[in-house]
């Protein structure tokens, strides 16, 4: 039996597998920092879908050819494990993407604009009267047809 | 962001001028627009007083639980009027600039203010 192990390859696809998908979840506030992968963590869901790759091979060798690689117990156990990790990670942000306020309150359709005066990138005071009364580019010096206001979260 | 620089010139073209807003600083505002090459105006709502009126608040949603804008955009004519608005319903889908354009042409540039 003891001579029948020791011929056993490690079955390194396995943990090869197991590494990417605890890698896929422990780099997400490492990603998280740049606005491209930010939004969709798309990183995340390749290093998921590569480990969860490498596993399923790491288990064919070891429910396929027992006799060449390890790897029966420790395969489907490190499987589970994989799949709990990257299903609570897909859950919580998938859950968390969607998980904004109802806003009911924003401005509708034909309603006016609620006054604003903030500070620009070069410390002016800026009003939505002033930006609707000012032209749209210094390439003009007609008013504005239109302003376009884009909120978003930051950058921090 | 990105996407609304690389269409800024039809934007211009159109008279539409572009303003993002959130709660940065105009020091943070700054770096980003050079970094980027960004050049349209950002404005700066640390205390989130504008991003209330307008009811966009995500509370807690920024770094250390601050409060942060969740993402809108609002397309507004010279009469100060809301004339085309987006509200998302999910953080990784946003207004794209063709879809403003759009709407700039269907809702303010075909029905002009006067």
């Amino acid at each position: 039996m003891n001579a029948t192990n020791q011929r056993q390859r490690w079955n390194l696809s396995i943990w090869a597998g197991f590494l990417f998908v605890v890698a896929g979840f422990l780099s997400y506030p490492f990603f998280i920092q740049f606005p491209a992968t930010r939004d969709v963590p798309w990183v995340n869901f390749v290093l998921f879908a590569a480990g969860l790759v490498l596993l399923v091979i790491g288990l064919k060798r070891a429910f396929g050819q027992p006799a060449t690689y390890r790897g029966k117990v420790f395969g489907p156990i490190l499987t589970v494990l994989s799949l709990l990790v990257a299903g609570m990670f897909g859950y919580i942000v998938i859950f968390e993407l969607r998980d904004l306020p109802a806003s009911s309150g924003a401005p509708h359709v034909g309603l006016k604009a609620p006054a604003f005066t903030l500070t620009d990138q070069d410390d002016r005071p800026v009003s939505l009267g002033d930006l609707l009364s000012s032209p749209a580019s210094t390439a003009s010096t007609e008013k504005a047809c239109a302003v376009l206001l884009i909120f978003y979260r930051g950058f921090w | 962001m990105r996407s609304f620089q690389l269409k800024l010139p039809e934007f211009w073209a159109r008279g539409i001028r572009v303003v993002a807003i959130s709660v940065d600083s105009p020091e943070i505002n700054r770096g980003h627009r050079k970094k980027m090459g960004f050049s349209y105006t950002f404005l700066s709502d640390p205390k989130t007083e504008t991003i209330r009126r307008y009811d966009l608040l995500h509370a807690g949603a920024g770094p250390k639980r601050t409060d942060i804008a969740r993402p809108a955009e609002f397309l507004i004519d010279p009469t100060g009027t809301v004339r085309w608005v987006n509200l998302t319903e999910n953080i990784g889908v946003r207004a794209r600039p063709e879809q403003v354009l759009q709407a700039f042409d269907e809702h303010i540039h075909n029905t002009p203010a006067r």
